[in-house]
């Protein structure tokens, strides 16, 4: 019974971080409407920036946070403006041109950061990394919680910022209908830039939070990517609260799949999760709540 | 303008088969093997993704079951992996029949990252049941030939089985429909097309002469393991990007790109050292920006513009 | 047994009725009109005859046969065309290889399929067209296409929707002469249009709907003159 709780709480909590990179990446789907294989990469080049704030100039990571968010922002406004914008007036045969794209920048990100870093593995080791609290007999890493803390904390602000602010209202619009939007005055290109920039910055955040859990080396992004599109089908694609029950869903799902099956099936569990998903409910849990 | 076409394909064919004569250099025949075994992956995908419309992420499934099939036959067996050439598509092909069930429900980039799932189930698979297939250790095997012009001829036919039978496909009724199906599947059911049904008639060759790759491989380089032939980036994507910087929906594009693939690949490796994929990420990206539709594919739409100012030149046909 | 009868049929979505118990029947050979307002339900009727979603309730016979249970793709096969209202091109292939791809219904050979699309291609005034691009041609060229590979699948039905729709007078004058044509070869014909006067002038009998039910049916004259149908048409003032 012990072994499930821990279990369980673990997965909610890991599940809540991974929820977060999830979010940028269902905004960006939502508005964009495009498949972003590069989302995992935007995670570690995150991680990246975060870590070099660490051991180049002594940030705590949690603090470092805050420097990787804006720099990811602006590189994904770049992105999206230079590159992936171009591809909307291109007729191709293959629609799936976007996704493409998405995969080289992957490409390049990947391969800048194992230029600047080699494939090491690196970690991040604070005074509390792997210090542990006491919840009744269950210990609980201490980073999990703080990063769960952090984690939640943003994705309320994100959801204030969707709905009080004029610019989330926009971004709302413009991924609900870009037409209608644009004549209700929504400068849809700017929206688009802006939602990739935050979708960005989002990543990077979740990646920040997981760098005290996570070894870090150039590969990690693919792992991130495949959990992010499971949350975001999970969640159904464009809903941040989906997102968020879908994070815990993974979260929990592969926790319990390590402990009772073992660690090498984990990652099957939520590839079959996946399928099952796009399959049978391919709302996601937002369609669930509509019906 | 069908009758050059033939004559452009004769000629390469007899150059290709007359190429050992004059490049002996093992190197360069290992880069020409592996253009022949990239064309007929692109090739094959090229059926599904760039003329039915189904663009598969997973094809490293079908890779990986031939390759398989070929090494586990001598592992558990102790038969010639040869006849992996046989049965290595054939399994690939019997595959593919519930991957296809469970994935053409979903339409575009629902059915492209399903497959993405299900390449990925696969690689894990294979890791795990390791008293099946040896897990992470692989499979080694001890080829019988190592001469590489051995090679080079199989791989130069199995290319030219794969292309002809394709081209078969496509300049047939069975084509049209595969086409009719990417271009409006809506439109094509109300014309009477079973459309799942001619989506599995593209993905069964496609699976098949995948599978012949992978058991090609398995010979050929005599290690796999799931990482290898199983891989997301490394075949998956990569057959998505050989086949767009050929052309899509083209005969020949796929072989096209698998040379460019392959040679620039290498060029890039040796010049550039560590930052070589770095530079192949950047042209990828361009190449996807300015060229959508491949070089041949890019070749055709400037013939085509041409033959139209022809066409309006002369008062129309 | 009729030529080819809707019993009672429903179509809800969600909580709204699209269509809501309607029936009719149309004889072999006649040019049958649905007429109404935008949103009055017109396209969800082909769309459930042609099996995209299914009935809600109700019963479609065809040639005496019960159609909607039947897979999608069969429907054609049995003999139902349809266009529809935002045409659907196949826009990387030419002219003649769309009409091609409908008349492989038909056909295994390529020899077959492409002398039957020559043929239908003559019949529909598209011979100028025959290799061009589908994705360059204008709004009323794109229309006679798609009844051009509607009609190569050889259908002793076909359901026209929206045809003369965005066409200036001289286009819907040549859409007509199609479309008598089409009746000339035995070819029963269910047309929607908005547009009174193209109805009026071609065809047999006209169902007017509103708000997926039927409000008025009979000839063309009654129609016209029928109060429901000045009414949702032109609102009460005019009634």
């Amino acid at each position: 019974m012990l072994l499930f709780g821990q279990t369980v709480i673990c997965g909610i909590l890991l599940g809540g971080m991974y929820a977060l990179i999830a979010i940028g990446m269902t905004l960006i789907m939502g508005v964009m409407k495009i498949i972003n294989l590069a989302h995992g990469a935007l995670v570690m080049v995150g991680m990246y920036v975060t870590y070099v704030c660490f051991k180049e100039f002594g940030i705590d990571p949690y603090l470092g946070m805050f420097i990787a968010m804006p720099v990811l922002f602006f590189i994904g406004c770049l992105i999206q403006n230079y590159m992936i914008n171009r591809l909307v007036e291109v007729d191709s045969i293959l629609p799936e041109n976007q996704v493409l794209l998405t995969v080289g920048i992957m490409l390049v990100l990947t391969e800048a950061m194992r230029l600047m870093f080699k494939s090491d593995y690196r970690s991040v080791s604070t005074s509390y990394s792997s210090s542990t609290v006491m919840l009744g007999d269950m210990s609980i890493s201490v980073p999990m919680v703080i990063g769960f803390i952090i984690a939640m904390a943003f994705t309320f602000l994100l959801h204030l910022f969707l709905t009080r602010t004029d610019t989330g209202r926009a971004i709302r619009a413009t991924a609900q209908d870009r037409d209608a939007a644009v004549y209700m005055g929504v400068n849809s290109s700017r929206i688009t830039m802006i939602t990739f920039g935050i979708g960005a910055a989002l990543a990077a955040a979740g990646g920040s939070l997981l760098l005290p859990l996570f070894y870090l080396w150039p590969d990690i992004g693919h792992l991130f990517t495949a959990k992010s599109f499971i949350i975001t089908i999970l969640g159904g694609m464009g809903s941040t609260m989906g997102a968020a029950f879908g994070g815990l869903a993974l979260g929990i799902a592969e926790s319990l799949g390590a402990t009772y099956i073992s660690m090498g099936y984990k990652d099957i569990v939520g590839l079959v999760i996946f399928i099952l998903v796009l399959l049978f409910l391919p709302g996601g849990f937002r369609s669930l709540a509509r019906r | 303008m069908k009758n050059k076409n033939i004559i452009y394909t004769a000629i390469f064919v007899i150059l290709a088969a007359v190429l050992p004569v004059f490049i002996k250099a093992p190197y360069q025949l290992h880069m020409l093997i592996l253009v022949m075994m990239w064309a007929v992956i692109g090739t094959s995908w090229n059926l599904l993704g760039g003329y039915a419309g189904q663009v598969s992420f997973g094809h490293a499934a079908f890779f990986g079951v031939g390759a398989y099939t070929a090494g586990l036959l001598v592992f558990h067996f102790g038969i010639s992996p040869w006849w992996g050439m046989l049965l290595g598509p054939i399994m690939a092909a019997i595959v593919s029949l519930p991957i296809g069930l469970i994935c053409f429900r979903l339409r575009g980039p629902y059915f492209a990252l399903a497959m993405l799932a299900l390449g990925e189930i696969f690689r894990l698979l294979f890791i795990n049941l390791v008293s099946i297939t040896n897990g992470a250790r692989g499979v080694l095997i001890m080829p019988e030939i190592t001469s590489k012009i051995f090679y080079y001829y199989v791989g130069l036919a199995m290319l030219l089985i794969t292309v002809f039978v394709t081209y078969l496909i496509v300049h047939s009724k069975i084509g049209y429909y595969l086409v009719s199906i990417r271009e409006d599947q809506d439109a094509a059911t109300s014309l009477g097309v079973p459309t799942t049904l001619y989506k599995n008639f593209a993905l069964l060759p496609s699976a098949f002469f995948t599978g012949l790759a992978g058991a090609f491989y398995t010979n050929y380089v005599a290690f796999i393991d799931p990482h290898i032939v199983f891989n997301l980036s490394n075949i998956s994507v990569m057959v998505i990007l050989v086949v767009m910087l050929g052309g899509v929906a083209t005969t020949w594009g796929p072989t096209v790109g698998a040379l460019i693939y392959i040679f620039l690949g290498e060029i890039f490796r040796t010049t550039l050292g560590s930052a070589n994929v770095l530079i192949f990420g950047i042209l990828v990206c361009l190449i996807i920006m300015f060229l959508p539709n491949g070089i041949v594919g890019e070749l055709n739409l400037i013939k085509r513009i041409m033959s139209r100012k022809k066409e309006s030149l002369t008062g129309g046909v | 047994m009729s030529f080819f009868e809707i019993k009672n049929a429903t179509k809800k979505f969600g909580g709204l009725s699209a269509v809501c118990n309607l029936s009719f029947r149309v004889e072999q050979g006649e040019i049958f009109g649905i007429i109404g307002p935008n949103g009055s339900g017109k396209t969800t009727v082909f769309n459930l005859v042609s099996r995209f979603f299914p009935l809600t309730s109700g019963e479609i016979y065809y040639k005496g046969k019960r159609i909607d249970t039947v897979p999608a793709h069969k429907i054609c096969e049995m003999g139902i065309g349809r266009t529809f209202q935002v045409v659907k091109p196949l826009r990387r292939m030419s002219v003649i290889e769309n009409v091609m791809a409908g008349a492989f219904l038909r056909t295994g050979s390529m020899g077959k399929a492409r002398h039957k699309a020559e043929e239908i291609i003559e019949f529909c005034g598209l011979v100028k067209y025959t290799h061009r691009e589908a994705k360059g041609l204008p709004i009323p060229l794109r229309k006679r296409l798609e009844i051009a590979r509607a009609l190569a699948t050889g259908p002793s039905l076909i359901m026209l929707d929206e045809t003369c729709a965005g066409l200036n007078p001289k286009e819907s004058e040549e859409a007509i002469d199609l479309i008598r044509r089409i009746k000339d070869t035995g070819v029963t014909i269910i047309i929607v249009e908005h547009i009174m006067k193209v109805m009026m002038g071609i065809s047999d009998r006209i169902l007017a709907i509103n708000f997926g039910s039927e409000i008025a049916m009979g000839k063309p004259k009654d129609i016209a003159n029928h109060p429901e149908v000045i009414k949702a048409y032109l609102g009460d003032a005019y009634a």
